[in-house]
């Protein structure tokens, strides 16, 4: 199975790689890639050298240009797509239909992945996908189990991708409007989600309370660690009690279903986080490396905490394992 | 401009359901309704003795029928029922994710709020399909509307624009998860909350609605004074979602506003008095925080 790892910065870009990435996907810094951040992504001339740079050392990359183009902006995101193959991208990740129409039509030749947050979630979807565009593998929404994984990856013509390690969405992604019900940016089209510019902090006697676009998203004991207001992975109310109602704030880990995910078939493990430094790349990626090296040497792979690199400092299997049903 | 009634979301008794949609047939001026079980696929059995019946019904009182298929499809009979209904001749479906373009391409159907549509080149793969009529996403402002619509004056361009709004739909049954139960064996718990579970902040703030899978808005949308701004985008049909209200009367709000019998002030009141305890918002056809009356 092929480890594809995020980059955010051209550094970022160079430590996966050497920390032993057989993939990298980045996105160019505007709202054409939905991990659009201030300070983040890569400039036509990082996308060209980092391309060099992987492809010197065997590995690739994967231009993620997954927000939904603007309507009377399209030619925008047309220019991300024309940029990146002339730029020698390994693959175009995308999610618009009328963008894959575009890629299918003016570069034929040009490998096509459906993004996540195109939300194929079943075989029929993915066979539109490959029938009308030639797309030759799918990003599978965190919302399936590895029996449903592998399902799907048996009836499929294309190559099957899916998240291994990081944040996690609990809503099929593509299809939620949560962040721009509070904030008016969503990741469709901001290319964000619970955006920092809409968060504030407000500490008092009782602790901290984090908001979102002026909703409280969670309150934290003074002794209690305050997480970042993600809006679905905050405390709410209901007639039933307080709680995570749904999503506790926790990070997708499927180390421990890697053989699972290897007879299911899938051809390649996405780890989460554009918008994550150093660090967490390098560790997460060796992390990774080892666990399918060894998984490949026909050894159960070892489990090292990555906790450290979570969201809460908590991990989950998502839906991978069937308890959501 | 047309008006339409879209699907019920929430999980009403049976009976209920049959009789709602009796007396939209009967007495509403809604030119088209989609009806079928669009959230959970496990609803969808309670419904299916009363549906040949609604359709004939509404068809027969001149109403023009959408079919929804499911927004989430994962399982297996999931898809067999999403298959099947694409297969129908009966009435026009509504296609509520892509699932259905396999089988439906190159024959006429309707698109619903849950297929991403943000712009015209989208919007013209999908009528070049065989879309005829596309209810675009909720969150898209009216500025991109107007231009999907005006490149694609060939289709029915529809706006959501009355009910709470549908914001995200997941694998995870939060009613489920709030009783305490699996998704398997849920016990139909939804069925206690006819018009949503409220999900408030913990401050009480009215935030959020949870409908078993389905994450909606607290607010109810309301766009009776965006009519005219709606009119002059191009526009052709105002998508009103049924809560659990006298869904009639707001149908002959929008009605009399759209005939000029009524102002948009004096629709509001009207609707506020139908609907009575929740806020209006129309902040996403503004490029607004969804939540948001401008």
């Amino acid at each position: 199975m092929e480890l594809i790892c995020p980059a955010g910065t051209p550094a970022a870009l160079r430590s996966a790689i050497d920390a032993g990435a057989d993939a990298v996907y980045c996105g160019f810094n505007d709202e054409t890639n939905a991990r659009n951040f201030p300070g983040l992504n890569f400039s036509r001339d990082e996308l060209r050298k980092g391309i060099a740079f992987a492809h010197g050392r065997g590995a690739r990359i994967l231009v993620a240009i997954n927000t939904f183009p603007r309507a009377s902006s399209v030619a925008l995101w047309q220019r991300a797509v024309d940029d990146a193959v002339a730029a020698g991208a390994d693959a175009l990740i995308v999610a618009d239909i009328g963008l894959m129409d575009y890629v299918a039509k003016r570069h034929p030749g040009q490998r096509l992945h459906v993004s996540v947050q195109a939300a194929a979630a079943n075989p029929d979807a993915i066979a539109f996908y490959v029938g009308t565009f030639g797309a030759r593998r799918v990003v599978l929404p965190r919302v399936l189990s590895v029996a449903e994984i592998a399902e799907i990856t048996r009836e499929t013509t294309c190559e099957t991708e899916v998240f291994v390690f990081g944040g996690l969405c609990v809503m099929a992604e593509g299809r939620c409007s949560l962040s721009s019900y509070a904030t008016g940016k969503s990741p469709n089209m901001q290319g964000v989600c619970s955006p920092a510019s809409h968060v504030a902090y407000e500490d008092t006697v009782r602790g901290t309370t984090s908001r979102l676009g002026g909703f409280t998203i969670n309150r934290f004991a003074p002794q209690e660690a305050a997480g970042y207001p993600t809006l679905c992975k905050g405390r709410f109310s209901t007639a039933h009690g307080d709680g995570y109602i749904f999503e506790d704030p926790v990070s997708l880990d499927a180390t421990t279903l890697l053989t699972g995910l290897k007879s299911a078939g899938v051809a390649a493990l996405k780890i989460e986080g554009r918008q994550r430094g150093r660090a967490y790349i390098e560790s997460v990626v060796r992390h990774f490396r080892r666990a399918l090296d060894t998984l490949e040497q026909g050894r159960e792979a070892d489990i090292v905490s990555l906790k450290p690199f979570t969201e809460g400092q908590a991990t989950t299997l998502g839906a991978y394992r069937k308890t959501w049903r | 401009m047309q008006l339409s009634l879209g699907p019920v979301l929430y999980n009403w008794a049976p009976e209920r359901w049959r009789d709602f949609y009796v007396r939209i047939a009967d007495e509403a001026p809604v030119d088209v309704v989609s009806v079928g079980e669009i959230v959970c696929s496990k609803r969808s059995p309670f419904f299916a003795e009363h549906l040949p019946e609604v359709i004939e019904r509404l068809q027969r009182a001149g109403k023009q029928v959408l079919l929804g298929s499911l927004i989430l499809v994962s399982l297996r009979r999931e898809r067999r029922q999403t298959e099947e209904l694409c297969a129908t001749e009966d009435a026009l479906v509504e296609v509520n994710d892509l699932t259905c373009l396999r089988s439906i391409t190159g024959r006429p159907h309707a698109i619903g709020p849950y297929v991403n549509i943000y712009n015209e080149t989208s919007a013209a793969f999908h009528v070049r399909q065989g879309a005829a009529r596309i209810c675009l996403p909720p969150e898209l402002p009216i500025s991109s509307a107007g231009v999907i619509a005006a490149a694609v004056p060939q289709a029915v361009i529809e706006i959501f624009a009355f009910g709470r709004v549908p914001l995200a739909i997941s694998a995870r049954c939060y009613h489920a998860r709030l009783h305490k139960l699996s998704k398997d064996n849920c016990r139909f718990v939804c069925e206690k909350d006819p018009d949503g579970l409220a999900l408030k902040t913990l401050d009480q703030q009215e935030f959020l609605t949870i409908n078993g899978v389905q994450t909606l808005s607290h607010a109810c949308t309301n766009l009776v004074g965006d009519i005219g701004a709606l009119r002059e985008a191009g526009i052709g049909s105002l998508r009103l979602s049924p809560q659990d209200c006298d869904m009639v009367d707001v149908v002959r709000t929008f009605r009399d506003v759209l005939d000029g019998h009524e102002d948009a002030e004096g629709a509001s009141r009207r609707l506020s008095d139908l609907y009575p305890g929740v806020a209006f918002a129309n902040g996403f056809l503004r490029g607004q925080p969804g939540f948001s009356f401008v």
